[in-house]
């Protein structure tokens, strides 16, 4: 019954190409992906772990940056007389590349910023979003500064005994992000109903006690750290190379945000949440905007949705619902736990 | 009763503090293989003090604590856990908004090893893996007798239930020295009595247990030694029999507590 | 001249951390609504410029009140996440209102004193930013004498030790939540008003405000007047020297590589926790 449900969902997400003819709601369909992809990899650390990073937007800037670059190639000054120079690379190399850094730094924040909880652990985390959002302006050599990276090469693959083949179009990037995004998704899923992603929930809910029965706390923080940033900065690479231009504010903290309120809203601590959450409002602007509503408005209606999910729906959208669901089926049977670690318990 | 009387736990001279504080000052006592001993004595005395210190929560400010053989001293409270000394918590301690089953395959996570790669690429192994841990989790709640209650939430287990899930997850992390901080407390006595019987079945398994316990009953009916702690000191170190008859014991604690316990 | 700002943000910050353990993200809107109002009632309203600074910054008071009642009240003893979440949705709600009244433009405020600089000895100090600065001074002795003198300050004072303990000795936390909250909003506004004038009113400025405020409570330690001044001053100086010898681009940067250094060395902050409120 459950796998008849996930593969309809699949079929139909396959086939959304097909009876949606309009390039526009293709390319937000896009775009609203490569969020999901980026809310579901917070997700590993916040509503796993427990940690509130505000600084996610960190990992979805360096993998942007790093995938730009190494498929542009570049030449720096590390030092006045210390020329590095990068010729251009194949995308996908990049974009492995983008993946790898933006896992380092994961590691590397994750090992500084959890020596430190709580609202220490968020300001840290602003803090190196803020710095990288500064040298990406600043560092003109490199990052071209608020010019921007212009001219990014799409992703191409060529296959032995076939023709290249560019992803050029909304089709073709609808299915690449389509495809990043499930493979984000089996990642996670595998990761959180395994004894790591246990560990992770431990640490989350009772820290001393996980500590207590052998579960190293800084490893499975950074752990999670480090494969978080890394689905972040495929993220990033991903919408690098489908817009093809990247600048300083991909490290806005707004964008963060925007991650923060999809995993919020669709439910913290569960594989379907940011998924939920990242549709609604991936698609969400696009409805106001048909309304002719001002984006001001709309952050406004953002920020007040914010508020009002917090207090009327703590847990989010999926756990209400599944707890409602299974209310209807079962009156008397107790709550579902709001995130599962059994396989298949799977809330699509 | 005292199993092989090898010395595991040794404790020596530990001294804590806190700020200009002293909690507990030279300390000294030693556990036995196999053996349950408890620590008693007022509140305040340096009780759960002195398990802080043992399982890597608080930081001595002298003296050595070893464990077979290994310097506990400054070695984090996971890594203690490896080598076999696993604690329970005074306030009630689990993993509220997992289920029952799941707080024990937390528990076992030291008997798990697949590695992150494997578990990202989803080999077989790690699904193999995963149907042992089940198994090993349904015989330690069987075990401890709370198998029924496998998919209940532990936030919605009864008092006594959920401070058996307390002794299970520790139980799952396989100790050889298990610590316990006041389990009984606010239990009623027939959960006591199925506490005690369980001790017994733990004891049996060949681990050693050390408890701090304010149920004088339960303290003197279940354990090979009892050592009592006074502001602290260590005013008493015996086989229950002469702790009850000690004097000082008497003058500093027992007195009034032991004669409503018996009363 | 920042210093003093710089201090008085990290100290309404800093209040409203250590007694009520929430962190702020209103803060830096606070400031911009300060300076904005100021704008308002100068240049829309031409009152006069003393009485507009007394204006906006009670005003801030009455909005941090406001904020305190409604969206906080109800969320007494939810974890630390659950408030800054809300105080995320309050902070982008106040910055696109602001946005949409105001518009995108950046307004300037003239300000009444005279263009021409004091010169003393050879240093030559323009009178406004003077002005900014002894009134900052003010504010902030005011604010030590508040926390230590009065009656409410006491409250503060002994909410901060333990909110518990201070509930059973008879402290209103109700009322010492809202004197809080609305005190440090208080000292934001100000700070945005008296800053406004001398540099320009954009809506974004509360951004940047906020996290450099976050900056001097991280470096003066969560919770402390005292570390929250130095810290300020501090910060001003780094920024100086940062822009002095790097470059100009990077100025802002150092609050926060700052915060980084600071919290890989002492994580506490540099003035410890004894030190703290008082």
């Amino acid at each position: 019954m459950r796998r008849l449900a996930i593969l309809a969902l699949l079929a139909l997400l396959l086939s959304v190409p097909l009876w949606v003819g309009n390039f526009y709601v293709l390319h937000v369909l896009i775009v609203t992906g490569i969020f999901t992809i980026a809310a579901m990899s917070l997700n590993l650390l916040l509503g796993y772990t427990g940690q509130l990073s505000l600084g996610h937007a960190v990992f979805f800037g360096i993998g942007a940056y790093v995938s730009a670059l190494v498929s542009l190639g570049f030449a720096v000054h590390l030092a006045p007389d210390w020329l590095v120079t990068l010729d251009p690379q194949p995308v996908w190399l990049a974009m492995l590349c983008a993946v790898a850094i933006a896992g380092l730094c994961g590691w590397a924040i994750g090992r500084v910023s959890f020596k430190v909880r709580g609202a220490y652990f968020v300001i840290v985390t602003i803090s190196f979003a803020e710095v990288a959002r500064l040298v990406a302006l600043n560092w003109d050599e490199l990052t071209q500064g608020p010019m921007a990276l212009n001219n990014i090469p799409p992703l191409a693959v060529s296959l032995p005994g076939l023709d290249e083949f560019d992803f050029i179009g909304k089709v073709p990037n609808y299915y690449l992000v389509l495809v990043a995004a499930i493979l984000a998704y089996v990642v996670i899923a595998r990761l959180v109903h395994s004894r790591a992603g246990r560990a992770m929930i431990a640490l989350k809910e009772n820290e001393p006690l996980a500590s207590s029965v052998g579960i190293e706390v800084t490893r499975y923080l950074v752990l999670a750290a480090v494969v978080s940033a890394a689905i972040a900065g495929a993220a990033g690479a991903l919408y690098a190379h489908y817009i093809q231009i990247v600048d300083p504010n991909v490290f806005m903290f707004l964008y963060t945000v925007t991650m923060v309120i999809m995993v919020v809203a669709g439910g913290k601590g569960t594989l379907a949440g940011p998924i939920v959450g990242g549709l609604i409002f991936g698609l969400l602007p696009e409805v106001l905007r048909s309304f002719a509503i001002r984006p001001e408005v709309q952050w406004v209606a953002y920020g007040v949705l914010m508020i009002l999910i917090v207090y009327l729906l703590p847990n989010g959208i999926v756990p209400a619902v599944a707890s409602l669901w299974n209310r209807a089926g079962r009156a008397d049977a107790p709550a579902a736990p709001t995130t599962g670690s059994s396989p298949g318990r799977i809330v699509p | 009763m005292s199993g092989d009387g090898k010395t595991a736990l040794s404790v020596d001279r530990l001294s804590i503090r806190f700020g200009g504080l002293t909690a507990v000052e030279s300390m000294t006592f030693d556990v036995r293989e196999g053996e349950v001993l408890s620590l008693i004595g007022p509140n305040g005395a340096g009780k759960t003090s002195a398990f802080n210190a043992i399982t890597g929560y608080l930081p001595a400010a002298s003296g050595e604590i070893v464990y077979r053989g290994v310097r506990l001293n400054g070695l984090k409270p996971s890594r203690i856990a490896v080598l076999g000394v696993v604690r329970t918590f005074q306030k009630t301690s689990v993993f509220a908004g997992r289920t029952v089953l799941d707080n024990i395959l937390i528990g076992l996570h030291l008997q798990s090893r697949q590695s992150v790669l494997a578990i990202i690429l989803g080999l077989p192994s790690v699904a193999r893996e995963e149907r042992r841990l089940v198994e090993q989790a349904r015989e330690v709640l069987n075990f401890v007798g709370i198998e029924s209650h496998k998919d209940k939430l532990a936030s919605s287990l009864a008092y006594g239930e959920l401070r058996m899930l307390e002794v299970a997850v520790a139980l799952a992390a396989r100790p050889t020295l298990l610590l316990l901080d006041e389990p009984v407390a606010g239990m009623n006595s027939t959960e006591t009595m199925n506490f005690m019987a369980m001790l017994g079945r733990i004891r049996a398994r060949g681990v050693t247990i050390l408890l701090v316990e304010h149920d004088m009953k339960m303290v003197m009916r279940i354990s090979d030694r009892v050592v009592c702690l006074n502001q602290g000191h260590i005013i008493a170190d015996g086989p229950p029999a002469d702790i009850q008859r000690h004097p000082d014991v008497i003058r500093a604690y027992l007195g009034e507590r032991h004669a409503r316990a018996q009363g | 001249m920042l210093g003093g700002i710089y201090a008085l943000l990290g100290i309404g910050l800093t209040l409203i951390f250590g007694i009520m353990r929430v962190v702020n993200f209103t803060h830096g809107e606070l400031y911009s609504f300060g300076a904005y109002m100021m704008f308002m009632f100068v240049m829309l309203l031409h009152l006069d410029f003393f009485l507009s600074l007394v204006l906006a910054t009670a005003l801030g008071v009455a909005l941090g009140a406001v904020i305190e009642f409604v969206l906080l009240r109800r969320l007494r003893g939810a974890d630390i996440d659950t408030t800054m979440l809300v105080m995320i949705g309050a902070w982008i709600a106040m910055q696109n209102v602001e946005q949409l009244i105001w518009s995108g433009v950046a307004k300037s405020i003239t300000s009444p004193f005279p263009s021409a600089p004091l010169v003393l000895g050879g240093i030559s100090v323009a009178w406004s930013r003077l002005f900014v600065f002894a009134v900052a001074l003010l504010l902030i002795a005011g604010t030590y004498a508040l926390v230590d003198r009065t009656r409410i300050g006491r409250a503060m004072r002994a909410t901060f030790q333990d909110g518990d303990t201070a509930r059973l000795m008879g402290v209103d936390i109700d009322t010492t939540y809202l004197a809080t909250f609305a005190l440090g909003s208080g000292l934001a506004a100000a700070a945005g008003a008296l800053l406004g004038p001398v540099f320009v009113v954009t809506p974004g400025m509360g951004d940047l405000a906020a996290l450099k405020a976050f900056a001097i409570v991280i470096l003066g330690g969560l919770g402390s007047i005292l570390g929250a001044t130095i810290g300020g001053f501090l910060l001003a100086f780094i920024e100086e020297l940062g822009a002095g010898y790097l470059s100009s681009g990077y100025r802002d940067a150092m609050g926060f590589a700052l915060i980084i250094l600071v919290l890989l060395m002492r994580p506490t902050g540099l003035i410890s926790r004894k030190d703290r409120i008082g």
